[in-house]
């Protein structure tokens, strides 16, 4: 029976922000003493300078089990960060209270405390000091942080000659030998390459599987899915959703999705895109064959996108491709590019074209959108560029055959190739022979 | 709070099945929490407990302002040598062969070098600590330890050059051929005065340098007056009888009047001196902390 590691209630949190400028939150004595008779005059007539209350957070309560991998999940500013400075004690509530159960080790950042006159060796130990551990503690892992970070040959070399691989890699091998029992992370995957961030997350899952409490707060919706097993949604400073991540994530998506397609981002306002504007999109829809808009399709599963546009110029031809962001390395997939016409297009002209991906086999996840016109295959014009700017795509794991085999939380890439199995022997030893192999293989 | 109130939440989010069952988590309502976090109001004291769990972290923070001062120096740690010393021999130009300030009876420069090397302990730490919040501004916004580590490790790092330049004191008295009395013992108590009132002053110094920037600025000044206003390059005798009690109340007379008095065995300074001193520094110590953890909880905002 699991114990509870952190109980939260009814946290909230305010900051207080002066309405008419947006000051340093900091003064000078100068200012202070200056501003002094300003002050009394204005306290005296009433006209003190309007502070405005901002709530970060506002009646956030939630209880986290032991070994509960939580992800924390919302849009920027709606309060995860400063949920997760009051729960790793950097700034305190302003009502409410938090208990927690076990040592923290909070992540906030990579490479917290590193200094870059200091060697390895110093830094290692400063920086593992800083996040918590004991002196003695961190002479014992050192060598297997040393090993981890592959920096033994520069061990003590200032930091500041260090590759910035090499400084990431020493950074994180410090943090990933802390041993809390309540791991925070902030978007620490957020900085370094892809294969670092990988390596991050194979940490955290190795964390996880020790049975350890993790609280992980990301916009990267396809590592909260990767990661968790409980998705909490903050909006404005608010739990609007708690529960198994998949059902979070599927609130979240859909109030992306409204919020995308009623605000003035996307593909309504034309102003904040790329492209030169000779043509512009207006309207995208994803869509099954024959079916009806939706957004969340099974692994197998032909996707239609249904591109509306206007050209504002006249053109010499047109030409269209749909790319497939990675939620996790952001890598493209990219459809072919495909050509609608290589004859004149007026200006005034609209259209509506659509481009299938037949039997997509992305795996479970996130995949922000990528669309794309142009005038020609050849000419590097772009007309207009949707990027990320309308909801992603998401595929849930699939229902055929397929796909039953597959654990969709694991890292396994994005796309699963297409591929066909024959077997064409199984011989088992001393048994009596199969007459049909291939029985084995079905369920 | 009543544990069936946590089940029942877990229940409405469909977390976990187990902890629905009632009864369930009635062994955890023995459990204390290892950290509540809550918003503190009003004045509260230093936890001297928590302070103790990261003294790994307050000895590693003095290391690194040891190492990193003198990294890539010319002179690298002669400076620590070379700092007081030059010092010294401008106030025994200035003072003792112009000014002809008295000196207890003593060789001007051992007088002065003891004055000197205590003021400039002091001096070091207000001036380290003073700018220590924003310095580590980044560590502040980051990660969570007792804040008070911070300005404290200051205290120690500076103990580094107060031990080398007491070691070059020990050459100049052997020049001129002056023995310690056994009055010397008492030294660790006049260098821990030092350190409790150097700690206080930091402590309003540097929380306030979060809100105020300008203090940086103030400082030098600040510290300049202090100096002459405290028996550094003089004899407390220079000052009239009917004033010492009032200047006594300067928590730095005591130290640096007591330093010399178990260096070179005379005084002008006396015990009833001492003792006020002594109760200044700790007010200012012990308001200073309260202070700091006042305002501690803000530094992550305002930083």
């Amino acid at each position: 029976m699991s114990q509870t590691a952190i109980r939260v209630e009814q946290i909230s949190k305010s900051y207080r922000i002066a309405k008419a400028l947006m000051r340093q939150p900091y003064r000078t004595l100068q200012e202070e003493v200056i501003g002094l008779p300003r002050k009394i005059w204005e306290r005296a007539r009433g006209t003190v300078e309007p502070m405005e209350t901002f709530w970060a957070l506002e009646d956030v309560s939630f209880e986290v089990n032991e070994g509960e991998v939580v992800g924390i999940i919302g849009r920027n500013g709606a309060g995860k960060s400063t949920l997760l400075k009051i729960l790793s004690r950097i700034t305190e509530p302003t009502r409410g209270r938090a208990e927690i159960y076990g040592r923290v080790g909070a992540l906030l950042e990579v490479g917290t405390g590193f200094h870059a006159e200091l060697t390895g060796r110093e830094n290692i130990f400063l920086s593992g000091a800083i996040l918590g551990m004991r002196k003695s503690e961190i002479a014992r892992q050192f060598d297997a942080i040393v090993d981890f970070a592959e920096v033994d040959q520069f061990i003590d070399t200032p930091i500041k000659r260090y590759s910035s691989g090499m400084y990431m890699r020493l950074a994180f091998a410090v943090s990933a030998h802390l041993e809390p029992e309540i791991l925070l992370v902030d978007e620490v995957l957020a900085v370094g390459d892809a294969a670092f961030q990988k390596k991050c997350l194979g940490k955290m899952e190795d964390v996880a599987e020790q049975g350890r409490t993790v609280f992980f707060v990301s916009h990267n919706t396809q590592a909260v899915r990767q990661l968790c097993t409980r998705g909490i949604l903050l909006e404005r400073g608010r739990v609007v959703a708690d529960g198994p991540t998949d059902s979070v994530l599927s609130v979240y998506n859909q109030r992306v999705r409204e919020m995308r397609i009623d605000a003035d981002t996307g593909v309504n306002n034309p102003q904040n895109r790329r492209g030169s504007g000779a043509v512009r999109f207006t309207s995208v829809q994803v869509e099954e064959p024959g079916g009806e808009e939706r957004y969340t399709f099974s692994m197998g599963d032909t996707v239609r996108f249904r591109l509306s546009f206007i050209a504002h110029r006249d053109l010499r031809g047109l030409a269209v491709f749909v790319g497939i962001r990675s939620g996790v390395s952001r890598e493209l997939l990219t459809s072919v590019r495909h050509v609608v016409t290589e004859s004149g297009v007026p200006a005034g002209t609209v259209g509506t074209v659509l481009v299938d991906l037949p039997s997509l086999n992305l795996r479970p996840g996130e995949y922000p959108l990528y669309l794309h016109v142009s005038e020609s295959i050849e000419s590097p014009t772009n007309y207009d560029v949707l990027d990320d700017l309308t909801p992603p795509l998401v595929m849930a794991a699939g229902t055929r055959r397929l796909t039953d085999n597959f654990d969709p939380s694991r890292p396994m890439g994005a796309y699963s190739i297409p591929s066909q199995l024959v077997v064409e022997a199984l011989d088992s030893p001393g048994a009596a022979r199969q007459s049909n192999p291939l029985a084995l293989t079905s369920r | 709070m009543a544990p069936d109130n946590a089940g029942d939440r877990l229940a409405q989010t469909g977390v976990t099945a187990s902890a629905t069952v009632p009864g369930t988590n009635q062994p955890e309502a023995a459990r204390r929490p290892t950290v509540t976090i809550q918003p503190t109001s009003g004045w509260s004291a230093i936890n001297l407990r928590e302070l103790w769990t990261y003294r790994d972290l307050l000895m590693i923070l003095a290391g690194r302002d040891v190492k990193l001062r003198y990294k890539q120096t010319g002179l690298g740690v002669t400076w620590v040598i070379l700092q007081p010393l030059i010092a010294a021999a401008i106030f025994t130009i200035m003072f003792g062969r112009f000014a002809k300030l008295p000196s207890d009876g003593h060789p001007y420069i051992v007088f002065v070098f003891s004055g000197v090397l205590i003021w400039n302990y002091f001096a070091q730490v207000l001036q380290r600590a003073g700018n220590s919040l924003i310095t580590d501004a980044r560590l502040i916004t980051k990660v969570y330890f007792p804040r008070l580590a911070i300005p404290l490790a200051s205290t120690f790092s500076a103990l580094i050059d107060l031990i080398v330049a007491l070691g070059v004191l020990a050459v100049i008295m052997a020049i001129y051929g002056i023995m310690p009395t056994w009055r010397i013992a008492a030294l660790p108590l006049f260098v821990l005065l030092a350190a409790v009132t150097a700690t206080g002053v930091s402590l309003w110094l540097s929380a306030l340098n979060v809100k105020y920037r300008d203090f940086v600025h103030a400082m030098p000044f600040m510290l300049q007056v202090w100096m002459f206003a405290s028996p550094v390059a003089y004899a407390t005798t220079i000052v009239p009888e009917k004033w010492r009690l009032l200047y006594s109340l300067n928590p730095a007379v005591a130290f640096i009047e007591g330093m010399r008095w178990s260096i070179l065995g005379t005084s002008s300074i006396r015990p009833g001196m001492v003792a006020l001193t002594v109760v200044v520094s700790l007010f200012v110590f012990v308001m200073g902390a309260f202070f700091f953890r006042r305002v501690e909880r803000g530094f992550a905002d305002t930083v």
